[in-house]
């Protein structure tokens, strides 16, 4: 068997920055496997801009996002298996994986970090009635058709769901010829960023339907039409809203699922809201010494966010390594979303642990305007910042110092809700 | 040439009666208008075997059940696929109702059905703890199966060409007449086929054939099933499979397992008049969601669900097998109307017909017939030690392409290569599984695409889901066309 001191399990943006920070932070041992046949992960067929303004204020395209962190893995000489699948992580972080050359192979890993990424709602999933024809695709998989393998999935488009992908794809199929008529959405707002339906709707004259969906799907072979009509407060269609637009192809952007089966099987606690692990201040998982980042943990809007939380856990995994499990003395404080919030990362904090200063990360599950973010220590509102607008498409975050902390010894539950005043 | 035997339709019937005709010296072929085998009615259905209780006592749908459940475990054997008796179970949920399980029951004991149970409510509960508290009896079938109906099909059909039986596909059967020699003309849209017997297995279709020749017309009513697959994650929700009380249109929605470790939810029962009408509704799929809730419990079926579609059955009217020669029309065999328990029958239903052809044909039987037929690797059953040596022969073991399913580029690679090999995304998925998973060929569609490309050569604007006009993707980008991006 090898021995690795880290394994990081997927070569994306998570796990190209969580390497970098793992080796910046003393660890040498250190192995990526990457089941695509190059690094990057899905940036790589990400070719509009807008990439890195927080990490490198500048606009990147997502290769040239992708490639800053390349470019340091191959610096820092990181070892890393392509065209490599892995197949199972055991709960002692043994991991199984294969390729061609190589064949099936197990690696005791010091530490894992879970850098999975996520995948994207298939129309199975979201009852969609109608017939099965081709040119129906997820807005990725049209994505990588186009930009990677420079294919056209169709000509006349309709778009269901206005998830950032789904609206990139529909300037993107626009800038190839394609006409797309219709993006409609399910919930009465958007699940994409501002910016996006700005640029990629607004500025080509697509009109966006909130709180619509797709009743109907024509087209025995290859889609010939699709019936969208307006949803009510239940979220079922209402009878005479039908509108029918002939098209060849429907585009899904529905939402996307962190792909934790491997984290499952190896016993690693899930959030039923984000779907992702369970993880405390350190972004490690119920299992000690599997640290999760990016998209696997949950669904990022900005990379940039993703580079930065993925540093931490590489940080965190080579302390792991250098360290062991670290030791409490306490019962950690648990971070609890209500009112408006819908879930936090990190679930639990232990002050030991964490840095002078802590991320929080959390989204709201509706539109709020003019509204506060407030946070409890215990019974005690502690901060209260307001925001002009806040939508389930932007992801929010709070800032915890370990010095105010401190000035709470009995602490047990932080508390993020949005108020109105 | 004039064959010996045409056979109409390479579904399940056709399929089996094509494999079982290959044991004689026979000139066979099959003309199936998909562009696969297994395309239309034998495709969509509840990957059931039935154990045999169901139908009518003395009915020929009661006998051929019978018999081609007996026949299954073997035929899964020789054809190398995958089959299990997990045992079914009708579970009556209102007192009152209880005596229709006696009923059930008796007739099952007629039909010959052997091991059959009647279950009290603790009895049931213990073997099966996630049924409805309701559930209060139930008739317990332990020879009842599930079974993948691709590759139940696509096995028999493979080993009928491996036995010279001639397949032709995108091949559609138009009109047929005999003329005064005896020979059959089919005319199809790629031109005329001479036999001197022809098979009608055309489901869906089958009434229209034999009402060409046939004096006396039968009816064939395309009944819509819709169906609901859901993640393998709940897939041992349930381990037998869970039937209603039947009613006159049918089974009722069922609840099972799948041979791949699914579950199961399915089917409605709608009558419609047009014989391509798979579109699932909103209505079917609620119907379903509600009528599956009522037998067990905790069903999680719209969180769950990674896939729904439809299926048509060929409902004929007396709801009977019609099997046979039709008298004014000497050598036209009828395969009609064959509906639920179709696919657990078609071993049955393949060797009755076969067996009128050769009370006609009088043919003798080939030295050399092989009725064996190795499956594509399953390297997920192997050791890492056997996987590892699989991959130093061959590399392409070593590559998952599809990810939810664990499928490799050698998996896809033996799936074109062998007899009656696949062509399309759907081909592929179906022989391999690669896309059948939770992402639905998200991930893998592209790559699937390049290797069809690569392998047989077919440039990626042409590739289709499942023939016809369903390409992926018709046309180059800008800058795949070589100009501006």
């Amino acid at each position: 068997m090898m021995t690795y001191d880290i394994v990081i399990v997927g070569g994306g943006p998570a796990g190209l920055a969580a390497a970098v920070a793992a080796r910046e932070a003393g660890t040498q041992s250190i192995l990526i496997l990457e089941r695509d046949h190059e690094l990057g992960g899905i940036l790589n067929q990400c070719i509009h801009n807008g990439f890195g303004l927080h990490t490198f204020k500048e606009e990147l395209t997502g290769p040239e996002y992708a490639y800053r962190f390349m470019k340091q893995v191959f610096d820092e000489k990181i070892e890393y298996k392509l065209n490599t699948m892995v197949m199972d992580i055991s709960p002692d972080r043994v991991v199984t994986a294969m390729n061609k050359t190589d064949g099936m192979i197990q690696i005791k890993a010091g530490a894992v970090v879970l850098a999975m990424g996520c995948r994207e709602r298939p129309r199975g999933a979201l009852n969609i009635p109608g017939y099965r024809p081709a040119g129906i695709f997820s807005a990725g998989t049209a994505q990588r058709l186009v930009n990677i393998e420079g294919y056209m999935p169709g000509r006349e488009v309709v778009i269901l769901g206005s998830g950032d992908i789904g609206l990139i794809m529909a300037r993107r199929m626009t800038l190839e010829g394609a006409k797309v008529k219709v993006v409609a959405e399910l919930l009465p707002f958007s699940g994409g960023l501002k910016r996006n339906i700005v640029q990629c709707l607004d500025d080509f004259g697509i009109p966006l339907k909130l709180s619509h969906t797709v009743v109907d799907i024509e087209g025995k072979e290859r889609v010939s039409a699709v019936t969208i009509a307006k949803v009510g407060p239940d979220m079922k269609p209402i009878p005479g809203t039908e509108e029918r637009y002939t098209c060849d192809t429907l585009l899904l952007s529905c939402g996307l699922i962190p792909e934790n089966e491997l984290s499952k099987s190896a016993g690693v606690e899930l959030n039923p809201v984000t779907s992702g692990p369970v993880v405390n201040e350190s972004l490690e998982t119920s299992i000690p010494g599997v640290f999760a980042c990016g998209n696997v943990l949950h669904v990022h809007d900005l990379v940039d966010f993703v580079s930065e939380e993925a540093k931490k856990a590489g940080e965190n995994a080579s302390k792991f390594v250098k360290e062991g499990a670290a030791k409490s003395s306490k019962e950690p404080i648990k971070l609890v979303a209500t009112e408006g919030a819908r879930y936090t990362v990190p679930c639990t904090l232990d002050t030991d642990r964490m840095d002078d200063l802590l991320t929080v990360r959390f989204r709201v599950g509706a539109v709020f305007q003019d509204s506060y973010v407030s946070v409890y220590f215990d019974d005690e509102r502690v901060m209260h910042n307001q925001k002009r607008i806040m939508a389930p498409g932007e992801m929010e975050q709070v800032i915890l110092q370990k010095k105010k902390l401190s000035e709470y010894p009995d602490l047990k539950t932080i508390t993020i809700k949005i108020e109105k005043e | 040439m004039t064959y010996d035997c045409i056979i109409i339709g390479a579904g399940v019937s056709g399929s089996a009666t094509a494999r079982e005709l290959s044991k004689y010296d026979l000139n066979v072929c099959v003309l199936e208008k998909g562009e696969d085998v297994c395309s239309g009615t034998s495709k969509a259905n509840s990957a059931i075997v039935h154990a045999g209780f169901d139908a009518a006592e003395g009915s020929l749908m009661a006998k051929l059940n019978v018999e081609g459940n007996e026949m299954m475990g073997q035929l899964a054997e020789d054809l190398d696929i995958p089959f299990e008796r997990n045992g079914s179970l009708v579970v009556c949920i209102h007192e009152e109702e209880k005596g229709g399980l006696q009923e059930l029951y008796d007739r099952g004991i007629a039909n010959g059905v052997k091991e059959l149970k009647l279950l009290d409510k603790e009895e049931l509960h213990k073997m099966e703890p996630n049924l409805a508290d309701e559930a209060c009896a139930a008739l317990y079938a332990p020879t009842g199966g599930i079974i993948c109906p691709f590759m139940l099909n696509i096995a028999m059909a493979e080993n009928a060409a491996m036995n010279g039986v001639d397949f032709f596909f995108n091949t559609e059967a138009e009109t047929l007449k005999r003329d005064e020699d005896g020979i059959w003309h089919i005319r199809t849209n790629n031109g005329e086929y001479k036999t001197k017997y022809v098979v009608n297995a055309a489901g869906v279709y089958s009434d229209v054939f034999h009402n060409m020749v046939a004096d006396k017309k039968i009816h064939i009513t395309p009944r819509r099933g819709d169906y609901c697959l859901l993640d393998k994650e709940v897939g041992n929700l349930v381990s037998k499979t869970i039937f209603p009380q039947p009613t006159k249109l049918g089974k009722g929605v069922l609840v099972s397992p799948t041979i791949h470790g699914n579950l199961i939810v399915g089917p409605t029962a709608i009558d419609i008049e047009d014989k391509e009408a798979t579109a699932t509704t909103a209505a079917g799929i609620n119907d379903l969601i509600e009528k599956a809730g009522m037998h067990v419990k905790n069903l999680p079926v719209a969180r769950k669900v990674i896939t729904s579609f439809a299926g048509l059955r060929a409902h004929e009217d007396n709801h009977e097998f019609v099997i046979g020669e039709v008298k004014e029309a000497p050598g036209f065999i009828d395969c009609a109307g064959i509906e639920s328990p179709g696919l657990t029958s078609s071993p049955a239903i393949g060797k009755m017909v076969a067996g009128i052809v050769c009370d006609l044909a009088k043919p003798a039987k080939k030295a050399n017939w092989n009725g064996k037929r190795k499956g594509i690797l399953n390297p997920s059953n192997m050791s890492v030690e056997e996987r590892n040596e699989l991959i130093k022969k061959d590399p392409a073991y070593g590559q998952i392409i599809c990810r939810c399913e664990s499928i490799s580029e050698g998996e896809i690679l033996d799936a074109m290569r062998r007899p009656l090999g696949a062509r399309s995304l759907d081909g592929v998925k179906r022989r391999t599984r690669a896309g059948m998973g939770r992402c639905q060929a998200g991930f893998c569609s592209p790559r699937v695409m390049e290797i069809i490309n690569r392998e047989l050569g077919i440039p990626i604007e042409k590739i289709t889901k499942s023939g016809g006009k369903s390409v992926i993707a018709p046309e180059r980008t800008k800058a795949g066309k070589g100009g501006e991006a």
